[in-house]
């Protein structure tokens, strides 16, 4: 069923990771990112992996989870390998055919690639898997408040991002619903051809938009009905705190990357 | 004569394997027989819907069997494919699944999936259009500008142009005024009367259910939790309270004169209650 996608999930817990300020996290991520595009070595790599893999266990989400939430990415992956495999130029030719040749530099590439990827988005998981997502868009909101200087809609921005992602499980729910009902009366969604396929989806996607619409206009309604009216001069339930917790967070971030700087800068 | 359904030990499990797992339906069993009304009441979260769904193959169950007319419905791709169109499920809110232009359309999409020629599927939708009380002329108008119990009745039309052997509805009549939920009632009786259908109805309304149908069954908890004629179930009162279920309320009515002393056998139905009450007074004129 589409609601066991667990795409960006939030998992609710209760481990050193998932108690970090979301603003310790959004940074850390951009620090990891960071690091992740200066590593360019075996060790390097190695660091980058243990530290990921730390922060995995750390966290306590299961392993499952994160494999099943890649699974989406797998075309990504291949198409990646596959065009790193076969456009690399190196010296140590490892098979030649007809126009095609696989070298050695280019197989490692790839890996390296792949490798990247794979770490790039599991890393985003850990963030979206640990953080609920008003704890996220409430963390996005205060690092960009100085944005507001230049007039930029940060709060409200914030708060579609935040209503986005409050209506994503909302929506599958619903799809699966909808597919259901039109599953009940013989539509078929799996079989035919490209064109059939496509036209199969519209008694699906119909009642979807009308119930969004719907939904987004409930919504508002009831916004309305409770005062909102954007963000001048507006309190928070929850106040972000920094804790001890954070600062070491920050530590261990700077020792990463400079970590990583440095063992670029030595070539290693 | 064979039953048309025969369930097995089923049961269901929603995201098995990942820390939202629940068990929503328990080694349920029974069997339905040809041309019953079978009402199935229930507190919310008892399982209702997931068993609906698993009649007409829409859910997979993790353990036990659907059997529809002797053939396990998930023996094969065509035999699930049958029962999608013999077994017709209506679905809780069904007005949000109404997509085409027409009213005429949205009917027509059932059939036109059974393969149908175009002059079978005009009469069908016209006969379904006709059971529910649509007129012609709201035949022609985009399903979006009708009223929420119209839309209610198209998406029931929907289901029945496929004259379905089982016509199964989950609460048919939720969020409707009284006439509304009468008119609908009525139409549901109607198709069960012209088709020879069996009918299985989810519904919150003890009254309706105690009325109409023949057998109840009652889930609880994930389990099925009595089955039997309405007097049977409805004179296991206490039990029904204790899992968070009415009785109706003449029958409750009728228990506490039987407390008071009168001696008035249980009842379920206004009819009924205006039957014993006339037999009482009769008896005590001739006393
Ligand atoms: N798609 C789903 N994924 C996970 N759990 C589900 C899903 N659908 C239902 N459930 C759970 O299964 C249980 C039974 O749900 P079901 O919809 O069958 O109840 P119901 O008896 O029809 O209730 P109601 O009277 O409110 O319609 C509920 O606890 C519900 O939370
Ligand atoms: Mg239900």
């Amino acid at each position: 069923m589409l609601k066991d996608i667990t795409l960006g999930q939030f998992f609710p817990g209760d481990s050193i990771i998932h108690r970090l300020d979301p603003r310790t996290k959004l940074v850390m991520l951009v620090v990891y990112i960071v690091a992740l595009f200066v590593a360019t070595s075996w060790i390097s790599y190695g660091v980058m992996l243990a530290f990921l893999l730390g922060c995995i266990l750390i966290s306590r989400i299961p392993g499952k989870s994160i494999v099943r939430g890649m699974k989406p990415m797998v075309i990504i992956l291949v198409f990646t390998a596959v065009l790193n495999v076969f456009m690399t130029q190196g010296e140590t030719v490892w098979l030649r055919f007809w126009i095609v040749t696989i070298t050695k530099e280019g197989c490692i590439r790839a890996l390296f690639m792949v490798v990247r990827i794979l770490m790039l988005v599991t890393g985003t998981f850990l963030l979206t898997y640990t953080t609920s997502p008003i704890a996220l868009t409430d963390g996005l909101e205060s690092l960009l408040s100085p944005l507001k200087k230049i007039r930029m809609p940060v709060h409200e921005l914030s708060m579609m991002m935040c209503i986005a992602l409050r209506f994503i499980p909302t929506l599958i729910e619903e799809t699966d619903k909808i597919m259901s009902a039109q599953k009940a009366r013989g539509a078929d969604l799996e079989s035919g051809n490209l064109l059939q396929k496509v036209k199969a989806l519209v008694p699906i996607l119909v009642p979807l938009f009308v119930s969004a619409f719907r939904r987004a206009d409930e919504l508002a309604t009831a916004m309305e009905c409770r005062c909102y009216h954007g963000g001048d001069g507006r309190t928070k339930m929850k106040l972000l705190r920094y804790s001890r917790l954070d600062l070491e967070a920050y530590c261990v971030g700077v020792i990463l990357l400079a970590g990583v700087i440095c063992l670029a800068v030595f070539g290693l | 004569m064979a039953p048309i359904l025969q369930i097995k030990e089923l049961s269901h499990v929603y995201s098995a394997g990942t820390p939202f797992q629940h068990t929503a339906l328990d080694g349920v069993s029974f069997s339905v027989e040809r041309g019953e009304f079978i009402g199935i009441i229930g507190h919310t979260g008892s399982g209702k819907s997931t068993l609906m769904q698993h009649l007409n193959g829409l859910l997979k169950p993790t353990a036990g069997s659907i059997a529809l007319d002797g053939v396990d419905i998930w023996a094969n791709k065509k035999v699930t494919r049958q029962a999608r169109f013999r077994v017709g499920l209506v679905f809780q809110y069904p007005e949000y699944q109404l997509f085409e232009e027409t009213v005429y359309k949205d009917i027509a999409f059932g059939p036109k999936n059974m393969g149908l020629d175009h002059k079978e599927v005009d009469r069908r939708v016209r006969e379904a259009a006709q059971f529910v009380g649509l007129t012609e002329a709201q035949l022609e108008v985009s399903p979006f500008d009708l009223s929420g119990g119209q839309k209610r009745r198209v998406a029931i039309a929907g289901v029945i142009a496929m004259e379905p052997e089982v016509l199964i509805l989950d609460e048919p009549t939720a969020g409707l005024d009284p006439v509304g939920r009468e008119e609908i009632l009525e139409n549901i009786q109607a198709y069960r009367r012209a088709k020879n259908a069996t009918i299985m109805m989810v519904s919150h309304s003890m009254s309706d259910v105690a009325r109409l149908t023949q057998r109840l069954l009652v889930m609880n908890g994930s389990k099925l939790a009595m089955d039997g004629t309405p007097e049977q179930v409805f004179a296991r009162a206490d039990e029904l309270v204790e899992m968070g279920l009415d009785i109706p309320e003449i029958t409750s009515v009728f228990l506490r004169l039987k407390q008071m002393g009168l001696p008035v056998e249980p009842v379920y139905t206004i009819e009924q209650a205006v039957a014993v009450l006339k037999a009482l007074k009769e008896g005590k004129r001739h006393a």
